[in-house]
């Protein structure tokens, strides 16, 4: 029961990113090339609802469920990891045309050779993982 | 209902995704899709090698279950909610890919050209899914977040990491879809 909400809400991030065609392949490649607004709508819209709802839970000192006061973990201080780490994920984002939601909700639409794309996903944080220490951050 | 089956527009759709964030929020959670691989790697037991894999999975179930989620969603507004399926690109993008040998562009949500079977038995075709995944999982974990995490969820908290990881984001895309596309494809 205490996880039933979180089915639901990925139940509903399915949906909306499917009829949003954000899911697709070739959605990504036409925001790449700059030929469709789409995208960047989408991307845009979510962002200016994302920081009015953020700011209004700061102001109205909003709590969580569990009664906690909402806290949104900052992000470390960085360039080197952001900056490469970003364009990596870029590459393999362009090229498969899925980043790490999409890939799910795709197998749900019956796209089962996703599922490679998923598993050197994994592989790839792995090796990530194993590298880590050794990479610039 | 005619609304629902269509497509639905970005204003539409944008508002929706951050609904989710702060739903998870409310939740006492995040939004960040990309922890899941990591979590997947602690499942299979990584964390016996691995310090950075060495966690409780079990304190991340929550974002398996909203991967669950996912799926079941995935599904259902592509079998039930979507009518028609095909995809209104620009003009433009389909002439372009159709040089690359994309046929159809749009007709469905992936390209038969990559993500059919036929297309995974050939070794280009595997070795593009595998690589476009592996980037996708090596970037967001030395990133730090993908879409959801950066994008969405630290922009709207206005964080610079985030904007810096979403500058990255954009210029591995530029160069793959501009630079290394025509070499590939």
């Amino acid at each position: 029961m205490k996880y039933l909400k979180f089915l639901l809400v990925g139940i509903f991030f399915g949906i909306v990113l499917v009829k949003s065609e954000a899911v697709s392949w070739y959605r990504i490649y036409e925001m790449f090339r700059f030929e469709s607004f789409h995208m960047y709508g989408i991307i845009g819209t979510a962002v200016a609802t994302g920081i009015l709802l953020i700011l209004l839970t700061k102001k109205m000192k909003l709590k969580t469920i569990e009664g906690a006061l909402i806290h949104i973990p900052a992000k470390d201080k960085g360039l080197v990891r952001y900056l490469v780490g970003g364009a990596i994920f870029g590459l393999g984002w362009a090229l498969s045309g899925a980043c790490p939601g999409p890939m799910y909700i795709l197998v749900g639409t019956g796209a089962f050779t996703v599922l490679i794309v998923i598993a050197a996903a994994i592989l790839g944080t792995f090796v990530y993982g194993l590298l880590k220490d050794k990479l610039p951050h | 209902m005619n609304h629902i089956l269509e497509p639905w527009p970005w204003y539409v759709s944008g508002p929706l995704i951050a609904l989710v964030m702060f739903l998870l929020i409310y939740f006492g959670k995040t939004f960040g899709m990309s922890s899941n691989l990591r979590t997947f790697c602690a499942l299979a037991g990584a964390g016996k090698k691995v310090e950075f894999f060495k966690f409780s999975w079990r304190d991340q179930k929550w974002n398996l279950i909203v991967v669950l989620g996912a799926v079941i969603g995935g599904f259902i507004a592509h079998y039930m909610l979507s009518n028609p399926t095909a995809i209104d690109l620009n003009p433009k993008t389909v002439d372009q890919l159709k040089e690359f040998g994309f046929n159809n562009a749009g007709a469905s949500l992936l390209p038969p050209e990559i993500y059919s079977w036929d297309a995974v038995f050939s070794l280009k075709g595997i070795l593009i899914l595998i690589i476009g995944g592996f980037l996708v999982g090596f970037g967001t974990r030395y990133a730090g977040g993908c879409t959801s995490g950066h994008a969405i969820t630290g922009l709207s908290n206005l964080q610079l990491p985030s904007l810096i990881a979403v500058v990255g984001f954009f210029i591995g895309g530029l160069v793959m879809v501009h630079l290394l596309f025509p070499l590939i494809f």
